[in-house]
């Protein structure tokens, strides 16, 4: 298969993390669609690896796994925050922080 | 072959991620991204990247997904579906053109590279063996960061989600106020100091944590940590 048609379909994920981010309200689901795009950058970077024979990228992808990993951590133990604190779990309510 | 296999992994893929998507109840959402996972590790396979489609199935796949699980199930997840109003509409138009737009500049482009089956291959391109190499030569502060990166992580996470003992008060205050008050006057409960001399004026406050330490949670270490939130 062509190269093109992997960084198509890793546009498609993007495109599909970006516009759940936009239209859930969970910040459980919020945190899978953010993993969907990081996949979808995952996915390009493997690709464009292939593309040149060279494995720099995949290195990157194992990069951007450890920070995914990282973020879902934080933001879970928020999640569990927010659940202790008997706070809507919802991103529309949690707007205190707006100016 | 490798087309067959190719096309079965990018549809599972991308029906894993619409699923993320569409699911209303969480939990569904999360094993939807499981599936979408292991449909990328396919297409990371296809794409020579051994380890990374290893590390995708080991680490996302297993622990990730697993944190992710326990998480749902303790919260809950709730049944909400999507935003009120415009965003409703226009969320999905804004990807639907982003999708567009990423397809014409990358399939427009003209690079002659992305219209070819990539370079050459070397027998160990994406093994284990290399990966490690680079890490440990080329990339060796990057990996060091990492793994400070997942330490710092790790202890947040711990610090975000532990019980907090400022909290305790907290919830005897809430019991203590909607007790109906006449039942516990004259009561040997009252006599024998179970219930806690409540001042007027809390009730008012819209915080009540800071002024309900008139019991057990004056002296809490974890009381000044109650400012942040």
């Amino acid at each position: 298969m062509n190269i093109g048609w992997y960084l198509v379909v890793s546009a498609i994920i993007f495109c599909i993390g970006a516009g759940g981010v936009l239209v859930r309200r969970n910040p459980l689901v919020i945190l899978l669609c953010l993993e969907l795009m990081l996949n979808a950058a995952n996915l390009a970077l493997v690709a464009f690896a292939r593309m040149w024979g060279n494995e720099d990228g995949q290195i990157f992808a194992l990069i951007v796994m450890v920070v995914a990993a990282a973020e879902v951590t934080v933001g879970l133990g928020l999640v569990v925050a927010i659940y202790r604190r008997r706070l809507p779990i919802d991103v529309d309510e949690l707007n205190e922080l707006q100016g | 072959m490798s087309a067959v296999i190719f096309f079965i992994a990018a549809i599972g893929a991308i029906t894993g991620a619409f699923g993320v998507v569409m699911l209303r109840n969480p939990f569904y959402s999360v094993l939807a991204l499981a599936f979408h996972l292991v449909s990328l590790a396919a297409l990371f396979l296809l794409l020579r990247a051994e380890f990374v489609a290893a590390a995708q199935v080991i680490v996302y796949a297993g622990a990730v997904m697993v944190l992710y699980v326990f998480v749902v199930a303790y919260v809950g997840g709730g049944e909400q579906l999507t935003t009120r109003g415009a965003l409703r509409v226009l969320g999905p138009l804004f990807a639907l053109a982003l999708a567009i737009e990423l397809c014409i500049a990358m399939l427009g482009a003209g690079l002659k590279g992305v219209n070819s089956k990539g370079a050459a291959f070397v027998p160990g391109f994406g093994a284990p063996r290399s990966i490690g190499q680079l890490f440990l030569t080329k990339f060796l502060f990057p990996f060091e960061l990492a793994s400070i990166l997942l330490l710092v992580a790790a202890v947040g996470a711990v610090v975000l989600a532990r019980r907090r003992r400022g909290l305790e008060p907290d919830e005897q205050f809430e019991l203590r106020v909607h007790a109906p008050r006449p039942a516990w006057t004259g009561t040997m409960a009252e006599a024998g100091g179970i219930r806690l001399p409540v001042p007027e004026e809390p009730i008012a406050s819209a915080e009540p944590v800071g002024t309900a330490t008139t019991g057990d949670g004056a002296g809490s270490p974890d009381s000044e940590h109650e400012g942040g939130w």
